[in-house]
């Protein structure tokens, strides 16, 4: 349970393994808010300008233990929510997110990190007002990495946890563990589920129709592009 | 051999079964002489015949860089540095701490969490979400409190002269440092108290002379690494 946002911004973020097609769902979502008018600001997970060199260090040298890599990504979620992302919120704009807390419970207790312990350390969030999570069969989402990138990373692949000296048979194991935690989480963070597998303009219609019931009464602050689909 | 046993979960991924050594913490404001009388034990018990090593807080080769960086800026906020805190701990106690405690040797650890505690409550976060941060952390086998008043310690820190981080200027209790430092010590003692009980620290009286606070600490820890 997180605390409900009482701010006059909103807050919406998106989860899901990689490959479940989140980012350009909220990119799409991002450029559709602005061709509206409104004021919206984004986030990316692992993006702070303060933390982002240890995390580096750590990754390149694979010193991250499970605890480790838990606190250096809440340590710049941490930033980035009192640098911005609160500030923002008590300013009314809409704030857009791609990953939240709920990557770190998915991602870190498929680590093997204390489920609650984790939950503990991103208290401070507040309930985002939509939390979409994209839900793609892990095969489906691990093809389109593979296909579309050259190299898995080490942590990504979850590597660290020893599942399997192969990075393609780990990264699968490490992603199907993500996968059921998310699937526990829907409830628990009230996620809105969308079928990642469906055509890329039909999910983001979905996007769309769901962001529009909370926009009532968000200000239009510039004169926006004309709200083109 | 006794249990080995952590806050919380401590690292459910590796469980720890036995830790030969024993892990020994002093805790305390600045200028209480912490380094001095760590310095002090660490010599005593090698003489002893004991291997022994050392630990102190923002030493971990993860983040000393970047926790300095972030110091020297004026973006980090408290929430943050809390947590970049915990993952400098964190980093040395998997890396560090735990690693000789099994190998056998004694640890003196100049601080521990609860140190990082005070700071971060201090700083207005909540004391019981500062505290679960360290879930992970191993219970140490003896605490050592080293008290003393603001006056005391204001005696022994002028000579180097007043610290920005040690004066609480980054929250700004007074508009200049000696007034901010009496007001931010103050605060964290306050802190020190109240966790003394909740963690069962052995309170010492570090107002005396470097010798007679030593006199005392030896004393706990002979017991301690002599007892079976």
């Amino acid at each position: 349970m997180l605390k409900p946002n009482v701010y006059k911004g909103k807050l919406i973020i998106v989860e899901g393994i990689d490959g479940s097609g989140k980012s350009t769902q909220i990119d799409l979502l991002y450029r559709w808010l602005r061709s509206l008018g409104k004021s919206v600001y984004f986030s990316e997970w692992n993006s702070s300008a303060l933390v982002k060199s240890t995390t580096r260090l750590g990754k390149k040298k694979h010193i991250l233990t499970p605890t480790t890599f838990s606190l250096i990504h809440a340590t710049d979620f941490a930033d980035r929510w009192e640098n911005h992302i609160l500030p923002l919120l008590k300013a009314g704009v809409i704030v857009l997110a791609d990953r939240y807390a709920f990557t770190a419970f998915g991602r870190d207790v498929a680590r093997g990190v204390d489920p609650q312990w984790v939950r503990n350390l991103y208290s401070f969030a507040l309930q985002p007002d939509i939390a979409f999570y994209f839900r793609v069969p892990m095969d489906v989402s691990v093809d389109r990495i593979l296909s579309s990138r050259a190299k898995i990373k080490y942590y990504e692949s979850g590597k660290d946890l020893g599942l399997s000296d192969d990075k393609v048979v780990s990264f699968r194991l490490f992603q199907q563990s993500i996968c059921d935690e998310y699937e526990n989480m829907i409830d628990e963070f009230n996620l809105t589920v969308i079928d990642g597998t469906l055509p890329i303009h039909l999910q983001q219609q979905e996007v769309r129709d769901i962001a529009q019931e909370i926009l009532q009464g968000m200000p239009t602050v510039h004169a926006g592009e004309g709200g083109k689909l | 051999m006794k249990d080995v046993v952590f806050y919380g979960a401590g690292f459910p991924y590796a469980p720890v079964k036995e830790l030969p050594g024993r892990l020994i913490v002093l805790e305390g404001t600045d200028g209480v002489g912490r380094s001095t009388q760590t310095q002090l034990l660490m010599e005593w018990i090698q003489e002893e015949g004991f291997g022994v090593l050392d630990t102190a807080l923002a030493r971990s080769k993860l983040t000393q860089a970047g926790l300095d960086n972030a110091k020297s800026g004026n973006t980090l906020g408290s929430l943050t540095m809390s947590l970049f805190y915990a993952t400098d701990f964190a980093d040395r106690l998997e890396n560090q701490i735990i690693p000789a405690l099994k190998a056998g040797f004694h640890l003196l650890s100049d601080r521990y969490f609860y140190s990082i505690i005070a700071r971060n409550v201090v700083r207005g976060a909540d004391p019981t979400w500062a505290r679960k941060v360290y879930g992970f952390a191993l219970k140490p086998d003896i605490v050592f409190y080293l008290k003393a008043d603001v006056q005391s310690i204001l005696a022994r820190v002028v000579d180097r002269g007043f610290d920005y981080w040690e004066s609480g200027m980054d929250i700004r209790c007074a508009d200049n440092l000696y007034d901010s430092f009496c007001i931010y010590q103050s605060r964290l003692i306050e802190q020190y108290d109240k966790m003394a009980e909740e963690f069962g620290f052995i309170t010492i009286d570090a107002t005396r002379s470097a010798e007679e606070v030593f006199q005392d600490i030896r004393g706990h820890v002979h017991k301690l690494i002599y007892e079976d």
